[in-house]
């Protein structure tokens, strides 16, 4: 006599591989990887600068390989196409700017994330000794 | 109480995924500059030694860390959700133990810094 109410089956582990958004929305989160390991690495440069003159190079030889440019390569495309770039584009709705009556166009804002990118990257690598 | 936590993981997450989206770019091209064996000349021990031993230099790489590690530790909560793993008491308490230990790492190797 018990109903048995309908229940769509449904994978716990895989429901995202039946739809190319729910794909870009798991690519997106799994960027949470990329940001724990650099985050770590540059927390293992630290302790080496702590230490020593002879620990910090010693951390920056241990980096130089082929194995790892090709990593940091992908991981760099990676990071903008899936970090970077969408969160740019969500923040005039993350965000949105009132003035008075009226909303700041998305695309101000969307431009002004951008400039800010650039020039945040251009002092870091000017910092860094790069540029 | 609990809505008080959420706006303190939320905020986290906020302001730690658009200080990623903003900086990681350029810290990833940074370690591929290193990998390449090209060591830039403010990377040289001198030079970064004495940006981490200033405040400002102090201040700037711990903000980064302290966000980065707790907007990821709250990803990478929801990731284990979406991959099936239903103990989320667990899952929590270890990415945000993982964000703890780096936010005390980062400060303490940055206070060893002088």
């Amino acid at each position: 006599m018990s109903r048995r109410p309908y229940i769509r089956p449904m994978s716990t582990t895989t429901w995202y591989m039946r739809n190319g958004r729910y794909k870009v929305y798991v690519l997106r989160e799994l960027t949470s990887f990329l940001v724990m390991f650099y985050s770590f690495l540059t927390i293992f440069g630290l302790a080496a600068l702590a230490a020593s003159p002879e620990r910090w190079n010693g951390f920056l030889a241990s980096q130089q390989s082929t194995a790892m440019i090709i990593f940091h390569g992908l991981a760099l495309l990676y990071f903008l196409f899936f970090q970077t770039f969408p969160w740019f584009k969500l923040a005039p709705k993350a965000m949105p700017v009132q003035l008075g009556e009226k909303k700041l166009p998305d695309s101000y804002i969307i431009i002004g994330h951008y400039a800010a990118w650039a020039v945040v990257s251009i002092f870091i690598f000017w910092l860094a000794g790069v540029i | 109480m609990a809505i008080a936590k959420k706006a303190v993981v939320w905020g986290l997450f906020a302001a730690g995924g658009t200080l990623t989206s903003f900086i990681f770019p350029a810290l990833i091209a940074l370690f591929l500059v290193i990998a390449t064996g090209n060591v830039p000349e403010g990377l040289q021990f001198e030079q970064i030694h004495s940006f981490a031993s200033s405040w400002l230099g102090k201040a700037c790489l711990f903000i980064v860390l302290f966000l980065s590690v707790w907007h990821a530790a709250h990803r990478l909560r929801v990731v284990a959700h979406d991959f099936g793993i239903r103990k989320d008491t667990l899952v929590a308490n270890a990415v945000y133990a993982g964000a703890a230990i780096g936010t005390v790492l980062a400060a303490f190797y940055l206070l060893t810094i002088n």
